[in-house]
């Protein structure tokens, strides 16, 4: 880890120009993930912000019956909520799906959505990594690969987002509220949040520099039976091989989102469209354009057999 | 003490101590974080600076330039060791790859130089300063292409061995089973890493350090470092886990201690966790062939066991056929291991090296035979259980063996009539159920041990030995032996271990720790019983010890009159055990359930039934085999370090990214003790119980994963990836 220096922002607005003023400044949250990185000389920011007292650790109703949640809201606190609990489900079972108790406790909801990817390449500054050190090439696409993308995914970087919480929010049509450093204010739907690789996978997200992400909000919840299924290969504290979150309705129509398998929560309305058909047609027609590699290629069977196992549990 | 007979009736066949399910005497300082482990020693000597290990970024291959300009800058810096600066240090007995080799690099994460600074903040933050550049060279890293070129370890070695003529038994069998299984590389991941706190005082180093041998590692820190053995202490007194891994003096031991000499002050080192996996050594890989012919009753006639694995030196692989010439009759047999040079990092002993992979070859084999033959797996392994000699060494007679004991116990008690005959026949909703079973073997071994014990004027006992508790309970059961020994409670027993001033003991590995230690205490007991005698008036070998008494013809002593005074024992192991095998045996059982949509495995019960002679401790053993159950289980489903063949490394060089069981893995762990004894083995007639857990649960989930669903993975793990194409069609 390399020294820096640091800040406590009193106002979202402030922390947003703190960051964009200051070279290699960056947001702290929860450090859950950035911290790691940090002592692994990953992110070597020589500033950080620290938003701990900007109050953004509600979770308010909206207007329209929706639910707004502020970026400092932990994982814990989220997954927790009662709201959250009877009206969106699949978001407390993605949540709790993923880390451990600890983990959760410090999380944040806005920085779990900046969540970095976990391939092994990513973390050994030994290794070409286009992501950590654009240019550098990437080692996974014939390396270590199992865990990594199958679609989305480019020659430059096959990482995946690999959280949780989003692929819930994914389906729910989350909004992800932001504050610029000129202090305007914006909303980016979750679809177009999450950048795929392309050449340039060191920009990973919509944001600009020092946008800060506010709130997350929720619209109003679709009904519907909630369902999160993560496989891995131990039962808790591992990254999904294949996520999928469900929500169907009785009439059998209903949206699918996939983690880690993608760059972002996989998502398409052409899939969705496909769930009366089954999870063959879903997954056939969202992973159309996969490109797994020789250890990763079982995702998309796995893919399909993780929905059809939802459907079998759909309740008439 | 000279043991050159089987022990007859001793004290310990009274026992009022020993054999009790006993607390760790330890405990109490562990749970309240005031059992300081090595890296916390803070008030063993003053002003600690702290150093940082750098490891190579390449795996084969030579530094041609290291730039430590920016690193010396840096603030907080004391001092730098580096490979460009400082000759390579010296080999020992005891570890094959250099553990800090100058220019030459041999694996990938070698050290290659040691930053100490004021805080280990800033140590960390100037290693990253520290700019290397590297000749890389080519290397060998995948083992199934170096394999089939490895040379045939001798014969003389025992690894490799021949009875009757196998080719023609086998080829003659009615009923044959011919199979290929892979084991993957594996890590120890024991939770408290490698460290070390050095310190010099003139020629004489102190090392205060987490390992598991502590007589061994002073020897090899002496010759690493080329000093006199008399100049070096050792200290380990607590030890956070290390399957093998610490049985050796590794790098930073060695880093600390040539930090603190540039440094001019101690110098403490903790190795970073994405280090430990790369820098330290591992289980090698494995290919298994293993092949069975049977008389259609089921009784063996030919058993091959052929193991293919590499290391870096070209010798000394993952020897997976141990347990085969013990487990099983027949009369034709062919032993064979094949060790590949590799350029991967030093393969070295973890948790039952050789027998843990070996089970899970041999084990699901038995269990392939037994479908081939229509026959119950459990009464096929009964069938061919060994009575009075070793199968694959008739001249070697059984100390004691209960392993169809073992199995039928285990059946019973599992429920095992319940298993369904035709695999992936059983369906409870998405769910496919299945049991599977698999005998275990693992080896017996007593070796050399030491101690002092010493009373004081009040009567407590106080026992030394550099003994080592690696979490396994060994002061609980040492001070139990003294305190059954000199007849005293146990609260009034004190235990101190892991020192290399105390008197030289067996150590912890190989299972052989408490069946060792624990006789070399009851030696030093013995002697100072008779001290005491001597000094009171009576015979002490002779009279009855209990209560702080010494008992002999109707009349009584206080021994505590006897004033302070200490003896040192020894106990030596003669010749007569050749003539023996001496080994443990347990029979598991796992019953799993498999989803039929998605593949995942989750155990739901988990039996053993263990024949280990005497229990010192039935509760720190339970412990010990369920250790080894739940490793056993990693082993099975999910740990792997994937080999990178381009750049030659373990890529998943973490806990994240190693994925051992958590939790949630693990169902209710049942473990049975038979109430054996082993007059072999020590007067003690108690056998190691810390290697035993880990010999057959993997297979026996392997088995039972078969039974729940027709599907037999033969490479482990046994990950979704690898039967996903085989799982019932989905509608």
């Amino acid at each position: 880890m390399q020294s820096f220096t640091y800040e406590r922002a009193s106002s979202p607005a402030d922390a947003a120009r703190a960051v964009a003023d200051k070279p290699r400044a960056k947001f702290i949250a929860g450090g859950t993930n950035l911290l790691d990185l940090m002592k692994l000389e990953i992110e070597t920011p020589h500033h950080l912000v620290d938003l701990q007292d900007l109050g953004l650790d509600r979770i308010e109703n909206t207007d329209d019956g929706g639910l707004k949640i502020g970026t400092l809201v932990s994982n814990t606190a989220l997954s927790a909520h009662a709201r959250v609990r009877s009206d969106y489900p699949v978001l407390t079972r993605a949540i709790q799906a993923g880390a451990s108790g600890q983990l959760r406790n410090k999380a944040t909801t806005g920085g779990n959505l900046l969540q970095r990817t976990r391939c092994v390449y990513f973390y050994d500054t030994n290794m070409p990594c286009n992501k950590r050190s654009p240019g550098s090439g990437c080692a996974a696409i014939d390396g270590a690969s199992r865990q990594l993308g199958v679609i989305g995914t480019s020659d430059a970087c096959i990482a995946t987002y690999p959280g949780d919480m989003a692929v819930a929010m994914r389906v729910l049509d989350a909004e992800i509220h932001t504050i610029k450093p000129d202090g305007m204010a914006r909303a980016i739907p979750i679809a177009d949040f999450h950048r795929l690789w392309g050449d340039t996978p060191h920009i990973e997200t919509a944001l600009e520099p020092g946008e800060l992400i506010t709130h997350v909000q929720l619209p109003a919840p679709v009904g519907g039976q909630h369902f999160y299924h993560k496989v891995r290969d131990r039962r808790s504290y591992a990254f999904a091989l294949v996520a999928v979150a469900a929500i169907v309705q009785s009439d059998g129509t209903g949206r699918v989102a996939f983690g880690g398998v993608a760059p972002r929560p996989w998502r398409m309305d052409e899939a969705d469209a496909q769930l009366r058909n089954g999870a063959s047609a879903v997954v056939r027609t969202a992973f159309a354009d996969a490109r797994p590699t020789e250890d990763n290629k079982f995702k998309i069977p796995l893919a399909e057999r993780v929905l059809a196992g939802i459907l079998a549990e759909v309740k008439g | 003490m000279d043991f050159t007979a089987p022990a007859g009736d001793n004290l310990f066949d009274e026992a009022k101590v020993i054999g009790k399910s006993t607390r760790r005497i330890d405990g109490p300082l562990k749970v309240t974080g005031q059992a300081p482990y090595a890296a916390e020693r803070h008030d063993v000597v003053a002003n600690q600076a702290y150093g940082w290990i750098v490891g190579s970024a390449i795996a084969k291959g030579r530094i041609s330039e290291m730039n430590l300009a920016d690193a010396r800058k840096a603030p907080g810096v004391i001092a730098i060791v580096a490979a460009t600066e400082h000759d390579p240090v010296g080999t020992s007995d005891y570890n094959h790859a250099p553990l800090f080799g100058g220019r030459e690099i041999s694996h990938y994460h070698q050290a290659i130089a040691v930053v100490v600074a004021e805080t280990f903040e800033e140590a960390r933050a100037a290693a990253g300063l520290i700019r290397t550049s590297y000749d890389r060279a080519e290397g060998k890293f995948d083992l199934a292409k170096v394999a089939p070129d490895a040379p045939l370890e001798s014969e003389e070695s025992s690894n490799s061995s021949k009875l009757g003529d196998f080719d023609a038994a086998f080829s003659a069998a009615p009923v044959k089973v011919d199979a290929r299984y892979t084991t993957p590389d594996e890590a120890h991941a024991m939770m408290e890493p490698f460290a070390t706190i050095a310190a010099w005082d003139g020629p004489k180093l102190t090392v205060w350090t987490s390992n598991q041998m502590v007589q061994w590692s002073k020897r090899a820190l002496a010759s690493i470092l080329g000093m006199d053995r008399d100049n070096i202490r050792l200290d380990s007194p607590y030890v956070g886990g290390g399957f093998g891994g610490k049985l050796f003096i590794r790098a930073d031991a060695v880093m600390a201690a040539l930090a603190a000499k540039a440094a001019g002050r101690p110098v403490k080192i903790a190795m970073q966790r994405p280090l430990m996996f790369n820098n330290s050594t591992h289980r090698p890989a494995t290919i298994q062939r293993v092949r069975i012919g049977a008389e259609r009753d089921g009784r063996i006639t030919a058993i091959a066991h052929e193991n293919w694995s590499g290391n870096i030196t070209g010798t000394d692989g993952e020897n997976s056929t141990l347990q085969t010439p013990k487990l099983y009759a027949g009369a034709n047999r062919l032993i064979a291991n094949y060790t590949a040079q590799i350029d991967l990092p030093e393969g070295n002993a973890m948790r039952a090296p050789g027998e843990a992979p070996g089970h899970m070859a041999l084990e699901v084999a038995m269990d392939e035979l037994a479908e081939e033959l229509g026959m119950d797996p459990v009464e096929l392994r009964i069938i061919n259980d060994a009575a009075k000699t070793v199968p694959g060494n008739p001249d070697k007679k059984i100390s004691d063996r209960h392993l169809v004991r073992c199995l039928r116990e285990g059946a019973e008690r599992f429920g095992w009539s319940e298993r369904a005959g035709t695999p992936g026949s059983r369906r409870e909703g998405r769910w496919l159920t299945g049991m599977g079973v698999a005998a275990g073997y693992r080896a017996g071994p007593a070796t050399t041990s030491a101690a002092r014990v010493a009373m004081g004027a009040d009567g407590r006992i106080t026992v030394e030995t550099d003994m080592t508790d690696i979490g396994t309970g060994t002061y609980t059961i040492i001070g139990q032996t003294a305190a059954e020994a000199m007849g005293v409670p146990l609260e009034r027993v004190s235990v101190r271990l892991g020192d290399s001033d105390f008197p030289i003991s067996a150590g912890s590995g190989g299972q052989w720790g408490a069946a060792s230690s624990t006789a070399g205490v009851y030696a030093a007991c013995v002697n100072l019983r008779r001290a005491i005698g001597e000094k009171l008036g009576f015979d002490g070998d002779a009279a009855t010890f209990d209560g702080g008494t010494a008992t002999l013809n109707g009349r009584r002593w206080a021994i505590a009159d006897a004033g302070a005074m200490s003896a040192d024992g020894r106990i030596k192991f003669g010749d007569f055990k050749k003539e023996y095998d001496v080994g443990t045996y347990a029979a598991h059982y796992a019953a799993v359930k498999v989803d039929a949509f998605t593949g995942e495995t989750h155990i739901t019960r988990m039996l053993a039934v263990c024949d280990a002679g005497r229990i010192l401790n039935p509760l720190s053993a339970r412990s010990q085999v369920i250790g080894g159950m739940v490793m056993a289980v990693g082993a099975a489903l999910s740990e792997d370090l994937h080999v990178d063949k381009r750049f030659g490394f373990f890529a998943n060089h973490d806990l994240a990214g190693y994925e051992v069981p958590v939790h949630a893995d693990i169902p209710h762990q049942e473990c049975i003790f038979l109430d054996t004894l082993d007059p072999v083995i020590s007067p003690m007639k108690a056998k190691g119980v810390g290697e035993l857990g880990i010999c057959g649960p993997g297979a026996a989930v392997a088995n039972a994963i078969y039974n729940a669903t027709g599907i037999r993975i033969r490479d482990y793990p046994l990950t979704i990836d690898k039967y996903l194409d085989r799982l019932p069609a989905i509608a």
